[in-house]
């Protein structure tokens, strides 16, 4: 046991350093690094594609990808040494995650030698972005529920529905999008995935404006969208199978500062706020809460060190890899509510220039919700769990056998 | 970086579970509980042959020489066997104590015996309800002892104590052969019979101090620490096979037409608890590393470890009777057992609200450093 890097995890390590150094200015230590903005400016955009080709020109980008597609076939474990380097300087920030982490490896999985050849080089390059086309108004911890359609004509697919939740939609060039082909058939059986040109006649994007008022997310709407059948990746009504090949790919959070730095603040607030005359950490109550957040924030920096550990040995990631997301979301959500809790009443301002730590509380606070609900709610990563770590009964379907046309259903939205 | 335990730890993990599993079942701890006798004198033996009790004692001593990274491992399978004996207080803390502490003289006199199994250790610090260290009333003077310890885990079995006590106007550690005059030791009724308290008289009972005098308080702290990683280990051992008997049960457990484990409110409560579980694990992880490198960082990892662990050992045995239902509350099944040792291990060393306290006091001092 021991925190320790390999010789060739030490070798990778200064090499990347070496060539940071080079290429971008070091972090301020109480820096923290750039989050992707809410409705990026087109100048972060440019940025973050300058800097993308960058490092691929010269060695450093996707690479845990083959040789073949532009990577540098490295191990998983030198991809998370990258990442904590590149943390440490002031960069771009990464607007590839999904298509270098999600839409390149089911590309790799399931496309043809031509799409290969096509797509992958370029988006390693960064100079096509790429963004994801899955959750739908009502379908979204019910994926395979989708009903956006791609019906046959001629030699290609005819596209009519909408999307929503699409990271990164509005400055994206290309799309992957999981689409009903077949509604006769049951729910899982009748899809097919496709890649889809974002700049085609009939996809709009629109910004959802969110409660913090920042908007990350898009509607995309698609009317009559055409799109050539040599788009398609994987056989017709094959696209619950593609899907998951991308959602397996979804990061496990690995390496993360578990809320650490965070704490930190917190702390810092319980000194800076009073109560019964004296600093608020001098209070009994906001001690024994403050112990809880520090221990939760420790055993998930933890946990990401064992998983960390498993990959370095050769080991696949494992649903356990749930907990990080499953504790980390309301934890964060759970630290800023009692953040706020400190301000007493100035907890109901939200203003930069009074409320402590420039309102980074009450940010937080409007913000963590949604990180209880992207990429898996509390409640699906509380059911894969229960079902693929400890093994208990999967949740019982009503519309398994059904066709799809006949399964009941709501809707979500307002009309 | 490597954050895991060795093939080789492994094995003498392996080792201690199948060791258990035959010598240990769950009614060796029932025999315990439902009778007069304090703990099971067989299973002591046994685990002393198996070199358990002095594994992290130097050969020369009679020990096994393995470190603490073995002993853990030990630990969490003793845990996981509900194992009624008095490991946690011969192990983790007289026999640290006088590793630690003792004078050449006092290790050669105590160590191969309490390796052997022959003398039993326990750790008397408490002087009544609150603090574990709190007040301390019990003074040694002259190389005699005098004043009660109440409550003393395995207190009313050990034939050692180590004794936190007033020494001039400090502290000191001081080292008590139980079978000496002017010691009374009585067995209190144990929230967990399975596990002993006792309670120690001591008047001008002689003694011996063990390590320096005047410290020890930081002494008794330090050596708390060190207790704390290990029973985290025995406690998660334990947390992890409540969840585990409680998942058969739910998948067998029939109701309204199918298997109560179907129902998405127990999965998801299975699911919380096994997150506290394992946060608890990699905190005590975390804890076991700083333990066998001497690291100043155990002052941290240690209270993480011991909260976090007590925490979810104390949900596991709630949880593990609240979804066996009605039967859950039976003398006749065993959740009981593990509900009970839940609630003995998270008290034996404190308090988790004590280890949170100090937990803040110690963040803060490193904030300020």
């Amino acid at each position: 046991m021991d925190f320790d890097d390999t010789p060739q995890e030490a070798a990778f390590r200064k090499k990347a350093r070496a060539w940071l150094e080079k290429n971008a200015k070091l972090r301020a230590p109480d820096d923290a690094a750039d989050e992707l903005g809410e409705r990026e400016d087109a100048g972060t955009i440019a940025a973050a594609k300058a800097w993308q080709a960058k490092k691929f020109d010269e060695g450093f980008a996707v690479l845990t990808w083959p040789k073949e597609y532009g990577g540098q076939a490295l191990s998983r474990v030198e991809n998370v040494v990258w990442n904590q380097e590149e943390a440490k300087f002031k960069t771009p920030p990464n607007i590839y995650g999904i298509g270098h982490g999600m839409l390149g490896p089911t590309l790799m999985a399931h496309g043809t030698p031509e799409q290969k050849a096509k797509y992958l080089r370029d988006m390693a390059r960064g100079q096509v972005v790429w963004c994801q086309l899955f959750s739908e108004p009502a379908a979204g911890s019910d994926l395979a529920g989708l009903r956006t359609s791609a019906v046959r004509d001629g030699d290609g697919w005819v596209v009519n529905g909408q999307k929503i939740w699409s990271t990164g939609a509005h400055y994206s060039d290309l799309g992957m999008i999981v689409t009903r082909t077949d509604p006769d058939a049951a729910k899982h059986a009748g899809l097919s995935y496709f890649i889809v040109d974002m700049k085609a006649k009939g996809v709009e994007v629109r910004p959802i404006k969110q409660i913090n008022g920042g908007s990350g997310f898009n509607e995309v709407f698609f009317s009559n969208v055409r799109v050539p059948d040599s788009n398609r990746l994987g056989a017709v009504g094959d696209g619950w199978r593609v899907a998951l090949t991308t959602l397996m790919n979804e990061r496990v959070a690995i390496g993360a500062g578990g809320g650490a730095g965070r704490f930190r603040e917190l702390m810092n607030l319980a000194r800076q706020a009073r109560r019964n005359g004296r600093p608020a950490l001098e209070d009994s109550a906001v001690r024994q809460k403050l112990a809880d957040f520090y221990i939760k924030s420790q055993g998930l920096k933890y946990t990401g060190m064992r998983t960390l550990t498993a990959l370095s040995q050769g080991q696949t990631p494992g649903p356990e890899g749930s907990i990080g997301k499953a504790v980390g979301a309301p934890l964060s959500q759970q630290m800023a509510a009692f953040a706020l809790e400190l301000q007493g009443a100035m907890g109901a301002v939200h203003a930069e220039d009074l409320s402590p730590q420039e309102g980074l509380w009450q940010d937080a606070y409007l913000g963590s919700p949604g990180i209880r609900i992207a990429g898996g709610t509390d409640e699906i990563l509380r059911n894969i769990i229960a079902e693929r770590v400890l093994r208990l009964p999967p949740e019982m379907r009503v519309d398994k056998d059904r066709p799809f046309r006949d399964i009941p259903s709501g809707s979500v939205r307002k009309a | 970086m490597n954050f895991d335990f060795s093939e080789d730890q492994k094995f003498v993990q392996k080792t201690a579970r199948d060791y258990l599993v035959e010598h240990s079942d769950l009614a060796v701890c029932r025999a315990v509980l439902e009778s007069e006798q304090p703990y099971d004198k067989n299973l002591w033996k046994g685990v002393a042959e198996m070199g358990w009790l002095g594994a992290v004692v130097p050969e020369s001593y009679g020990g096994a020489g393995l470190g603490h990274l073995e002993l853990v491992l030990i630990a969490e399978e003793i845990g996981r066997s509900l194992a009624p004996i008095p490991f946690s207080s011969s192990v983790y803390l007289a026999t640290e104590a006088l590793l630690r502490h003792g004078s050449e003289e006092q290790k050669k006199k105590y160590l191969p015996r309490l390796c052997s199994g022959d003398l039993i250790g326990s750790f008397a610090v408490a002087e009544g309800l609150g603090d574990l260290d709190g007040a301390v009333e019990t003074r040694f003077e002259k190389g005699k002892l005098t004043g009660t310890k109440l409550p003393v885990p395995d207190g009313d079995v050990a034939g050692l104590a180590v004794v936190l006590a007033k020494e001039g106007s400090g502290h000191s550690l001081a080292l008590v052969e139980l079978g000496a005059p002017g010691v009374a030791q009585t067995a209190l009724k144990s929230f967990d019979p399975s596990r002993s308290m006792g309670r120690i008289e001591l008047r001008d009972a002689p003694a011996d101090r063990l390590g320096e005098a005047g410290r020890g308080r930081e002494l008794a702290s330090a050596l708390l620490d060190r207790a704390a990683v290990m029973m985290a280990f025995e406690q998660i051992g334990g947390a992890a096979r409540a969840l585990e008997i409680t998942r058969e049960f739910t998948m067998n457990r029939w109701a309204f037409g199918r298997p109560v484990a179907s129902f998405q409110v127990l999965k998801h409560r299975m699911a919380d608890l096994y997150a506290a579980i394992e946060l608890a694990r990699s905190n005590a992880f975390y804890g076991a590393w700083a333990l066998s490198h001497d690291a100043p960082e155990l002052a941290i990892a240690a209270p993480a470890a011991r909260v976090a662990a007590s925490d979810a050992f104390q949900l596991a045995g709630e949880e593990m009777v609240q979804m066996h239902g009605g039967v859950g509350f039976t003398w006749e099944y065993d959740c009981h057992l593990f509900y009970r040792r839940a609630r003995w291990t998270g008290a034996a060393l404190g308090s988790p609200s004590e280890w949170r306290e100090k937990l803040i006091q110690r963040l803060e001092k490193q904030h300020a450093a």
